[in-house]
């Protein structure tokens, strides 16, 4: 009964966001209050029933119901409560009405915060927003209904893929998805803006908090899934720039140029045009990613689904998006012209290249993901482009983009004048250069250029993102201090400068070695000693796991002892390496159990992994950036009508 | 800066990066693409010499092979066709087994093994990568067609 409950509230959901979709925007453009007013309160009813059908699955899933057929195939009775629940997104269909639940969500919250907004405007975006959740309906409940009956139901279930039994993959999936469907909300205002005609530089003021708030999520979950792929597939790599993995990071490389590009839009009424093809590429690209993950075409580890049909629906509701989108954007770009300028030294000009070199990053990052697919398509063969392509390749943009960022920010709008500006830079890019020579020598014994380079480039990030919120501190009388937006672009800079650091650190330094050990046995990697003490049999809920306990010494002196385990799952019957890793602040020590040598031995991956964590470390620090960015408070989204006078104050940066 | 020469170095910029993207992508595709080669093809001596390529099979049942005690590792894959012995220094992926689909990364060596530097077994037991499976579907279907085996000239060593 509560399965039929939620697949009814589905179709609810689908006539609610019809009415969402098609009445807002006739409203708007017969200038009829009465409809347009209708987006939000089919808006809201929509999300109620979205969030039905999900607490529908969700009780399926906590009761065990394996009559339905995706709970039977992605759950089993002794699984953990916490792992029942977040099977409800652990495959295709659930994830995608997980899509549906955040983008009512957004919708919500757009047409709530949106006072400040004209009527027809935010009514357009809320229709816009109504036609994709359109879609999305149609696709779940004709290609993937996650409620659909099996007969006779299932005993018991076929359990949850092992990998995704994990706390971090529990939250990674949402987190991801906020931010995914948050450039929703940005590509609703563009479509919005060239729909009404009307672009002007307050478009930009209000969609930045949005776009910032998705980048944030977006941001935060591609960080959780690389921790979770550290940890959880067990051999220490935290980016493999796998086909699903390069479809979470390109919508972010867009969005993060997307960000940039809506501040000169937003200051300075420039680059209208690109910004706003930004918003539309950062949601196209989330889009072909669903694409790219869903269809299973491209050869990837997390490519389960393998359906066409599905995949054939979603390449034709992208092509409906993207090319109704390129189609309002030629028709309508050409009249958004600006005769403001800026010199050739100013902010605008360092802005132009970050968006320049993001956007020939991103398209690095494409061409590498669909060159097998075309290839293959061309009859060139079966082709993969390997890892060292996409770092050697990916570092082409990145290096000039991380010391121009250093110097843009110190940047005037319009123009700069050069002498105060060398006289500022001067000192931090020589700390930087020196500090950068000397590090990886003093702390690892070796250096190379691309440690110089990187270790500077990072140092160099770090120091000329606290120039400003130094300042700031040290200010004498009660004059203004740093703006929220600038402490945000600040502290998100010096994020971005902790993770090239812990990039660089750990890629030159990190040690990796395969070894043969018996219980007693020692062996010596990274100048740390592991000794495996002994080997023992652990019972889970449900998995039983050979658990072997490694103490790890240095010059002697006891450091710490991991725990690494080999599981298997009692109802799928797969093994799962559970690593063993002691964690510092500046350095991981990994070990992974491998397999049964004969003789007592096991084979074990141990690494020595310096600065790791600096790497997600970073990545939280750029995310809280863009939270403290989104509090200042000229974006401060108010149900209320806000009156300009409280505006002024916060003009500088 | 005047809009118009703000434009021509927007564009300028634009296409100098892409330029230089496009020829460098170019030039580093070519030394990074790894061919997948049917084994049937490695046996008949069609295969990129000189460089890494990709292979993918079934492990053949009871082949797997291991010093006591040691990380090297020795079995055979096979296309349903031929058969291709691999060697191997290292922990393996949770997911390999005999009877199971596996693809390898390395170079042929010169007494006819496949010397694999990654071993790659898929995450989940129903999942077969597609090249895998496009191969092993090949030589099925050759075979319920009523060709003999071995059709292809293969000559197991």
């Amino acid at each position: 009964m509560i399965p039929e409950i939620g697949q009814f509230a589905l179709i609810l959901a689908l006539s609610l966001a019809i009415c969402q979709g098609v009445l807002p925007l006739i409203g708007a453009h017969r200038n009829d209050t009465a409809m347009m007013s209708v987006g939000n309160t089919a808006a809201l009813g929509q999300l109620v029933f979205v969030a039905v059908a999900f607490g529908c699955l969700t009780w399926a899933f906590v009761s065990s119901d394996f009559s339905v057929l995706y709970v039977a195939n992605h759950s089993q009775l002794s699984l953990p409560t916490i792992y029942k629940i977040s099977a409800v997104w652990g495959a295709h269909e659930g994830s995608l009405l997980m899509w549906i639940l955040i983008l009512a969500a957004w919708t919500v919250a757009v047409s709530r915060y949106s006072s400040e907004l004209p009527e027809s405007f935010a009514a357009r975006v809320v229709g816009v927003l109504g036609l994709l959740s359109v879609g999305f309906l149609l696709f779940i409940l004709l290609t993937s209904n996650p409620f659909d009956r099996l007969s006779p139901p299932a005993a018991d279930g076929a359990d949850l893929n092992p990998l995704l039994q994990d706390p971090g993959l529990a939250i990674h999936p949402p987190l991801l998805y906020i931010g995914y469907v948050g450039f929703s909300v940005a590509f609703a205002f563009a479509i919005a803006a060239m729909l009404s005609g009307n672009l002007d530089q307050r478009w930009a003021k209000w969609t930045r908090p949005w776009t910032t708030l998705a980048w944030m999520f977006l941001t935060l979950g591609i960080m959780l899934g690389s921790w979770w792929a550290y940890y959880e597939l067990g051999w220490g790599g935290w980016w493999f720039w796998d086909p699903v993995e390069n479809a979470s990071f390109m919508p972010w490389l867009i969005g993060t140029a997307l960000i940039h590009s809506l501040a000169v839009t937003e200051r300075r009424g420039l680059f209208k045009s690109w910004t706003l093809l930004l918003a539309i590429t950062a949601f196209s690209l989330s889009l072909l990613g669903t694409f790219l993950v869903r269809s299973g075409i491209i050869v990837s580890v997390h490519a389960f689904a393998t359906d066409p049909t599905r995949g054939f629906f979603i390449l034709a509701f992208l092509a409906v998006v993207i090319v109704g989108a390129l189609i309002l954007y030629a028709w309508r770009a050409p009249s958004l012209d600006s005769d403001a300028g800026f010199g050739l030294l100013s902010r605008e000009t360092f802005l132009l290249l970050n968006n320049v070199l993001l956007v020939v990053a991103a398209t690095l990052v494409l061409m590498g993901t669909l060159a097998p697919l075309v290839i293959e398509l061309l009859n060139g063969g079966k082709i993969s482009i390997g890892p060292p392509w996409f770092e050697v390749a990916f570092l082409v943009p990145m290096i000039p983009l991380v010391l121009l960022l250093g110097v843009g920010m110190h940047t005037a709008w319009r123009k700069q004048d050069a002498r105060p500006w060398v006289a500022l830079l001067r000192i931090p890019a020589i700390a930087a250069v020196l500090l950068g020579i000397i590090i990886p020598l003093m702390f690892y014994g070796r250096t190379s250029l691309l440690m110089v380079v990187g270790v500077s480039a990072a140092l160099w990030i770090i120091a000329t993102s606290l120039i400003q919120p130094i300042r700031s501190i040290r200010r004498k009388d009660g004059s203004t201090g740093i703006t929220r937006s600038a402490l945000g672009m600040s502290v998100a800079h010096l994020g971005m400068g902790l993770f090239v650091l812990g990039v660089t650190i750990t890629s030159a330094f990190n040690v990796e070695s395969d070894r043969a050990l018996t219980p007693g046995q020692s062996t010596e990697v990274g100048g740390y000693d592991f000794e495996m003490v002994e080997l023992r049999n652990v019972e889970g809920p449900n998995y039983s796991a050979i658990e072997a306990e490694i103490e790890i010494r240095r010059d002697g002196e006891f450091v710490a002892t991991v725990r690494p385990q080999k599981r298997q799952y009692l109802v799928q019957k797969n093994w799962m390496t559970e690593a063993g890793i002691y964690v510092t602040w500046n350095k991981d020590l990994f070990v992974a159990l491998g397999d049964q040598l004969g003789n007592g031995a096991w084979s074990v991956r141990v690494q020595y992994k310096p600065m790791i964590r600096f790497i997600w470390f970073g990545a939280i620090i750029m995310a809280l950036g863009g939270l403290v960015a989104v509090s200042d408070r000229r974006y401060r989204l108010k149900a209320r009508k806000t009156s300009a006078a409280g505006q002024s104050v916060a003009e500088s940066a | 800066m005047k809009p118009r020469h703000q434009r021509m170095l927007a564009v300028g910029l634009a296409l100098t990066g892409v330029a230089i993207a496009a020829a460098f992508t170019l030039r580093a595709f070519q030394d990074n693409m790894m061919f997948f080669v049917d084994i049937s093809d490695v046996i008949a001596g069609d295969y990129p010499r000189q460089r890494n390529f990709r292979i993918g099979g079934l492990v053949v049942d009871g082949s797997v092979q291991r010093e006591e005690g040691s990380l090297d590792l020795r079995f055979r894959v096979t296309d349903m066709n031929c058969e291709l012995p691999v060697s191997y220094v290292g922990v393996l992926p949770d997911l390999f087994r005999e009877g199971q689909g596996v693809v390898a990364h390395g170079r042929l060596g010169g007494d006819g093994v496949f010397v694999a530097d990654k071993i790659l077994a898929k995450h989940d037991e129903n999942y077969m990568a597609p090249e895998v499976a496009d191969s092993l579907a090949k030589h099925v279907e050759g075979k319920t067609a009523g060709l003999r085996t071995g059709d292809t000239g293969c000559v197991t060593p």
